[in-house]
Parts: C-alpha cells; sequence; structure tokens
C-alpha cells in the first residue's frame, strides 16, 4: 500500500511546547517487565502513534500517562504537570478514551454526555448545548435517548470520544480507538480523528495497524518488548529498510531466462519466474528502468512497484526480539 | 470552587446517576424486595401457627409472631439490599466507566460516596415497603413514642449505611457481579442466624453466642425494643459499636481499594 507523506510538527525556527514527555518509563507486573525504559517527547498540536502487536505494553503506557496506574520508575510530565506530584492538574488537562468502552451502559448516550458535563462542571445551558453539538457531530442524534448498551461497537467508540471531548480536553489520549471496528467505521473514526487534530489538540492514539499510524501520525513510535524499536516520521521509518522495487513477472520461461541473463543486477526468483530490480519507486527512476527493458528487447507480462510501506518497516523490526534498538531523530 | 464545594457537587452528580440507575431498572430492587418479603408471608401464613406457638408458649396468636418477626424482616431487607449495592458496583467497574472516572478531575470519594448514599436511600426506601406490607398483614407497633420511632429510624439508617459500606468494599474486590453477589451472600445469610424468626434461647447452647453477638441479632432486639417495647438492655450499644464499627471498616476498606492502581 502506498504511503502518503505526513509533516512533522515540530519541524521549523520554533519548536512546540511538548505537550507529554516520558523519561525512562518503566512498569512490571511481578517478574513481567511490561515496560523497559521507554522515552516519549510528543509536541503540543501533534498526532504521535505508538505503533505494536498486541502485548506491546501501548495500553500499560497510555494507563500511566492518563494517571490510571503509577509507573515503577520514570519521569513524567503531562501538560507541563508532574505525574507523581500533580495529577490532578494532569487530569484537567487531558480526555482519555481506553481501549474498552468507558461508558455507562444503564443510562442513554445523552445522560452519558450529560453526565460529563456535571462532572466538568459546566453550567446546564453550557453542558446541554455542547451535549447537543457533540451528538451532532458525532452522528449519534438519533440514538441519543437508547441506553449506551444497546450500541453497536462503532456508535459505542463514537459515544466514548464524544464523553471525551466535553471537557474540551487540550491532550487527548486514544487507545487503539478503531480496533475491531467494520472498515467504514474505521474511516469516519479516521475523520474523527483528523477533526480533533485541526482544532490543534495534541493526540496519543495506539494501535496495531500500520496503515492507520501513516494516515494519522506526525511520528510514529514503534513499541516492541516493552521498548520502543525505533521512532520516526512515516517516511524515516520507511527508510530505516531497504524493500522499494520493480517486480517484472513472465510467463514464458524462455523469456524470464533471456531477461534475466541481460539484466545482471537484478534478483532472480526462479520459482515464480519473476525478477526484482531495487528501485525508490520515482517516476524518474521508472522512466530509467522502462527505457532500458526496452532496449535490452525485454516485454514482461507484469510488471508491478513496490514501496516499503510501514508492514515492512514494522516486521523487521517486531519479528525477533533481540533486534538492537534503532532509534531516527 | 472550593475542595469541599467540588466534593460535594461531584457526589451530588454520582449520586443522581446512581438513582437514574435505580430507576431505569427497578426490578433489580423489587427482586432484592422479593426475599424479605416472601419470607414474612411464608413465614406468617404457612409456618405462622407452629411458630407462633412455639413462641407464646402455646397460645396460636399470629399478630405476636408478625410483631415478632416483623424487625428482623426489616434488618434483613437492608442485608438484601445492600447485595444489589455490591453487585452494581462490581458491575461499575468492569463498565470500564469508573476507569473514565479516575481519568478525570473530580472529587476522587465522589465515586464511593455518591454510591453509599444512593444505597442508603434505597435501602431506606426499601425498609419503607417492606414495613408497610407488614402493616398490611397485621403488623402494629405498641406505643412507640415519636422519639422512638425516630430513633428506629436512625438505628435502620445507620445499619444501612454499616452494611452498604461493607458492600461498597464486597463490589470492589470482586472481579464480576455474580462473584459480588456470592460474596455478598452472608448479608442475606446473617439474618437467618439471628434472633430474626426465633428467639436466640431456643438455639443450641454452642451456636447462641455467635447468634447473640453478630451484627444482625443486637440491631434487631434493639428494634423490637422500639417498636415493641421488648427489653434492649446492652444490644443498643451494642448495635451502634457494630455499625461504627462496620461503617469504619468498610470505609477504609473501600476507599484504600479504590484509590490502589486498579485491578485491570
Ligand atoms: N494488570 C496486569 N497484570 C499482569 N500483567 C498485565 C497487566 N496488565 C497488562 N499486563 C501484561 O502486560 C503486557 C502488555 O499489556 P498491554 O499494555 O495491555 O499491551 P497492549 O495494549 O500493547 O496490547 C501483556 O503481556 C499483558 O499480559
Ligand atoms: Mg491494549
Amino acid at each position: 500500500m502506498p504511503s502518503s507523506v505526513m509533516p512533522t510538527s515540530n519541524e521549523g525556527a520554533h519548536p512546540s511546547p511538548t505537550a507529554v514527555s516520558a523519561i525512562g518509563l518503566r512498569k512490571s507486573y511481578g517478574d513481567k517487565v511490561v515496560l523497559d525504559g521507554i522515552d516519549l517527547r510528543i509536541p503540543a498540536g501533534s498526532v504521535f502513534a505508538l505503533l505494536g502487536p498486541n502485548g506491546a505494553g501501548k495500553t500499560t503506557a497510555v494507563k500511566i500517562l492518563s494517571t490510571l496506574i503509577t509507573a515503577d520508575a520514570g519521569e513524567m510530565q503531562v501538560a507541563g504537570h508532574d505525574l507523581a506530584t500533580a495529577p490532578q492538574a494532569v487530569r484537567a488537562a487531558i480526555g482519555v478514551t481506553g481501549q474498552f468502552s468507558a461508558v455507562d451502559g444503564l443510562i442513554t448516550g445523552e445522560e452519558n454526555m450529560l453526565l460529563m458535563a456535571d462532572l466538568h462542571h459546566l453550567p446546564k445551558g453550557e453542558g446541554r448545548r455542547v451535549t447537543a453539538e457533540l451528538l451532532e457531530r458525532f452522528d449519534l442524534v438519533e440514538a441519543a435517548k437508547k441506553p449506551a448498551s444497546t450500541y453497536s461497537g462503532g456508535m459505542k467508540r463514537r459515544l466514548d470520544i464524544a464523553m471525551t471531548l466535553v471537557g474540551n480536553p487540550r491532550i487527548i489520549f486514544l487507545d487503539e480507538p478503531t480496533t475491531g471496528l467494520d472498515p467504514r467505521s474505521r474511516h469516519n473514526m479516521w475523520g474523527i480523528i483528523r477533526g480533533l487534530v485541526s482544532d490543534g489538540v495534541t493526540v496519543l492514539l495506539t494501535t496495531q495497524y500500520l496503515e492507520e499510524a501513516d494516515e494519522l501520525a506526525d511520528r510514529i513510535a514503534v513499541l516492541n518488548d516493552g521498548k520502543i524499536a525505533a521512532e520516526g516520521s512515516a517516511d524515516e521509518l520507511k527508510r530505516l529498510i531497504p524493500g522499494g522495487h520493480v517486480r517484472l513477472r513472465f510467463t514464458d520461461p524462455a523469456a524470464y531466462q533471456t531477461a534475466a541473463a541481460a539484466l545482471r543486477e537484478v534478483t532472480r526468483d526462479d520459482e515464480s519466474l519473476a525478477l526484482q530490480i531495487p528501485s525508490d519507486g520515482s517516476q524518474r527512476e521508472l522512466r530509467s528502468i522502462l527505457d532500458w527493458l526496452d532496449s535490452a528487447g525485454i516485454e514482461a507480462d507484469e510488471l508491478t512497484v513496490h514501496t516499503p510501506d510501514l508492514d515492512d518497516v514494522f516486521f523487521a523490526l517486531t519479528s525477533s526480539t533481540t533486534q538492537p534498538k534503532e532509534t531516527v531523530r | 470552587m472550593s475542595a469541599l464545594t467540588l466534593a460535594v457537587r461531584d457526589t451530588n452528580t454520582m449520586l443522581r446517576r446512581n438513582l437514574l440507575h435505580a430507576r431505569r431498572y427497578p426490578s433489580l430492587t423489587l427482586n432484592l424486595l422479593l426475599t424479605p418479603v416472601m419470607l414474612l408471608l411464608v413465614f406468617v401464613y404457612i409456618f405462622g401457627d407452629t411458630m407462633s406457638a412455639g413462641i407464646g408458649g402455646g397460645g396460636a396468636d399470629r399478630s405476636e409472631y408478625i410483631a415478632y418477626i416483623v424487625p428482623g424482616l426489616l434488618l434483613m431487607t437492608i442485608g438484601s439490599t445492600t447485595v444489589g449495592t455490591a453487585v452494581s458496583f462490581a458491575n461499575d467497574m468492569a463498565e470500564g466507566i469508573i476507569a473514565r472516572f479516575r481519568t478525570m478531575a473530580i472529587h476522587r470519594g465522589s465515586v464511593i460516596t455518591g454510591h453509599v448514599i444512593g444505597s442508603v436511600l434505597q435501602s431506606v426506601m426499601s425498609v419503607v415497603f417492606v414495613g408497610a406490607v407488614a402493616v398490611a398483614i397485621g403488623f402494629r407497633s405498641t406505643d412507640a413514642t415519636l422519639l422512638e420511632w425516630l430513633a428506629a429510624f436512625g438505628l435502620l439508617t445507620l445499619f444501612a449505611l454499616a452494611l452498604t459500606w461493607i458492600a461498597v468494599g464486597i463490589g470492589l474486590v470482586s472481579p464480576n457481579a455474580e462473584a459480588a453477589s456470592n460474596n455478598a451472600m452472608p448479608l442475606i445469610l446473617l439474618p437467618l442466624f439471628s434472633s430474626a424468626f426465633v428467639p436466640v434461647d431456643s438455639m443450641p447452647g454452642w451456636f447462641r453466642p455467635v447468634a447473640e453477638y453478630q451484627p444482625f441479632t443486637p440491631a434487631i432486639e434493639t428494634l423490637r425494643g422500639l417498636l415493641l417495647g421488648t427489653e434492649i438492655g446492652h444490644n443498643g450499644w451494642l448495635t451502634i459499636g457494630w455499625c461504627v464499627g462496620l461503617t469504619v471498616l468498610g470505609y477504609f476498606w473501600s476507599t484504600a481499594k479504590f484509590s490502589g492502581d486498579p485491578k485491570n
């Protein structure tokens, strides 16, 4: 899948202030080390994705940064407040949507929203206004008077996020916001998250999906086995591993042999009669490859262009746990 | 906003949420009322003759036995309502909404306090309901003064508060609703081993101390004294002691459990 280039927000002369930072964050459950000293710095107003397979420690990291559980060690600051000494100030600045829905299923969607408004101490009228506005924005008006327990997964997720937004938090944690959603709801959710970003809030999201991190995040940290295996923009991560190539496939073995002999700098795949030519996938390089094939009189039956995507990066970084730590800055 | 205003305001919000649950799902509360009401009817109309014969020393006057068991059943109603508290608290924990509360800048204690106040109100309402059934089938207090009625009401409320705090603790340590309901069983079973249905004197000797000093018996005897004019003796102080003790124990247990890292 081709990846779009996302701008990194902390470039330029004036680096944004830090919204979330962690240095040497550690957490173990008994003998099990879940977070083995991770460092994070999330500039204000950016989207940061914590990408990792199941069990990598994403939820644990979010729970710690959102004051839900305490870390064993580490210096953490959120919105300029120290997690250890001023958790209540941190809570006032953040909004959290956990991995599992945190709605009150026994009451209606609207009542859930009004409950949040009350807990944020909004005046009655203001609470009603914000509730109506968010229900509208998240397409929940029709379901507003129904118990939240009757909502579909996608609706619950939307209500969850709508509830998180009631207090107008400047920093939002989203733990696997699209896991378990159908493709349509997922795209909806992406739109919602992009909307948040355009409002200038800082988002820390976790995901198992590379495509999602690629779509949404300014910076991505690959979390594996309690450590940050790599960190950078999507493009920086992709540059970490080779893998871009043009693939030529033949149906006629004789044509394949001729081509393989004529093109020396290629990787052969005799079984499927395919040749791989290293390439970064740019138009210029593609044209020169095509010219070269023409001049050599080679006509492949199929030509495909492969750019390395985050999947390649992900698998390269997470396939072996003995992988040395690589960091792009 | 001062810390106190914040506490009161958030507690009030949590209380309203709790009462909304009760109003939305009255069947939960009604189910819990079923046990004491059934027991009342069964003991009076089915076992009534034998039981009253046993208590009245031969005479089979049913109204006397009604008078005898109603105080116990009122307290049992509280026990049974607080099982609901344990279950709903465990349910809340499983719902994840509590996790959301924990990440919000609200008064921490309000989550529990709102629940406790709501539960006590529910208990009191349940007691009024079962009391009304009792009056309907012939329960009458023997010339209790206004002060004694107030004291009886205070006793029931205090008892409800104590059991509710314990129930919240049980709900907090139970992984799910079923476990909470099982763990809270003693709150329903204890009254059966009290002086609720038969006098402690009529129980086997080895069991008497257990029956006599467990929380329900002194409370029942005190309530009997207030409503029916029987001897209260040291039971008043025992009751207050139990109520205060259980409240303090439940309070510290629950708040310690709640303020620590959540289980999952
Ligand atoms: N409360 C807990 N007790 C024991 N182990 C836990 C607890 N919470 C998480 N873990 C373990 O920590 C690891 C990371 O979990 P988690 O942070 O949920 O990962 P992720 O969200 O990336 O899937 C897992 O191996 C999980 O089993
Ligand atoms: Mg997780």
